[in-house]
């Protein structure tokens, strides 16, 4: 693989991540519990989507097959979709989408660090831009799962059980792949190993925080990078991409 | 005492840039000081709205009644040289 073609793949899953987790949450709109959370889930989604948006147009511009950012994000099918599984993952009750939000934005949050002195000049500056906003959403999080964790039986015992339930997605997030190891002797890519002692140690002082357990390493699901996805992704994309598909360059 | 599903009422006040004054920008509903805050920058700042948020807790807030209305403020009506009309302001002041 050339340099060109692995960071337009890089640029296009990170991208893939946030488009995903940003139609996720973009679900919820009308849809959360109170009005004040409505939006604050609504915020977080357009973030993800701006964010989207810039790693879409680099990766497009890198390809240099003339292709736009709407292209990249509603015209692949789902094996050509690079984002984590758990960014597909439902949003289940309240708590299943805390759980998500505090899982993904705290990688985020140290991954985007790193990612901020990368020599990729282009990617450099998304992080730097990203990153205010991901500290922003790992507090939301973070507040959240204490406050739920702590809260009634009935919080403690929902919050609890969505971290059980989503733990088997997070070892992926971990995993390098030929496209990490190539652009790591170049500075570009970000070394994803030594991040798992810091995030471990950030989810294990929120969770005690919140009274609850940090669940037992067990089997972890994985293949995203490759394009296996769980089922819910299809789902996700034949709502996603109806417009495009039914009414190709539709304009408005 | 019923059951209120929305949580507490916050007043939230703004400030649009350093040395103005906070104005009242509306209210949130929040269980806490941090999400009341949260909730705020959420609901009132997204579109640059300020630089700088305080928000209280509404039942602190000590309001006039209106049926005192008239005692209060009617009696300001005419005073009409209270106001700083009769003055040459000086050039370059700003927010009076």
């Amino acid at each position: 693989m050339t340099k060109q073609e692995a960071i337009y793949k890089y640029a296009l899953r990170l991208g893939d991540d946030a488009l995903i987790l940003g139609h996720r949450l973009s679900e919820l709109c009308s849809r959360g519990p109170i009005l004040e959370e409505d939006l604050a889930l609504t915020n977080i989604s357009l973030d993800l989507i701006g964010r989207t948006q810039a790693l879409f147009i680099y990766a497009a511009s890198i390809e240099g097959k003339g292709k736009t950012e709407d292209d990249l994000a509603y015209r692949r099918s789902e094996n050509n979709y690079g984002n984590h599984l758990i960014t597909e993952q439902p949003n289940g009750d309240f708590a299943h989408t805390i759980a998500r939000q505090l899982f993904i934005s705290s990688f985020e949050y140290l991954f985007y660090s790193e990612l901020e002195k990368s020599k990729d000049e282009t990617l450099s500056a998304i992080a730097k831009k990203t990153n205010k906003e991901i500290k922003y959403h790992m507090q939301h999080a973070s507040d959240w799962t204490i406050r739920l964790g702590d809260g009634t039986n009935e919080s403690h015992k929902r919050m609890q059980n969505a971290i059980n339930d989503l733990w088997m997605f997070t070892g992926e997030l971990f995993e390098m792949d030929e496209i990490d190891a190539q652009l790591l002797p170049e500075g570009i890519s970000v070394d994803l190993i030594p991040l798992k002692t810091n995030w471990n140690n950030y989810i294990k002082t929120v969770l005690t925080e919140a009274t609850l357990k940090v669940p037992e390493d067990g089997y972890m699901q994985t293949g995203s990078r490759k394009g296996i996805h769980t089922e819910n992704l299809g789902h996700i994309l034949s709502e996603m991409q109806y417009l495009q598909r039914a009414y190709p360059d539709a304009k408005w | 005492m019923s059951l209120d599903t929305q949580l507490d009422l916050w007043e939230v006040f703004i400030q649009s840039k350093s040395g103005l004054p906070y104005i009242h920008a509306g209210s949130v509903h929040a269980s806490d000081n941090k999400m009341a805050l949260q909730n705020a920058r959420d609901i009132y700042t997204r579109r640059g709205e300020g630089t700088s948020i305080w928000v209280m807790p509404s039942k602190y807030i000590v309001a006039s009644n209106p049926d005192d209305n008239d005692m209060l403020f009617d009696p300001s009506n005419d005073k009409v040289y209270r106001h700083p009309t009769f003055y040459v302001m000086p050039e370059g002041a700003k927010n009076i």
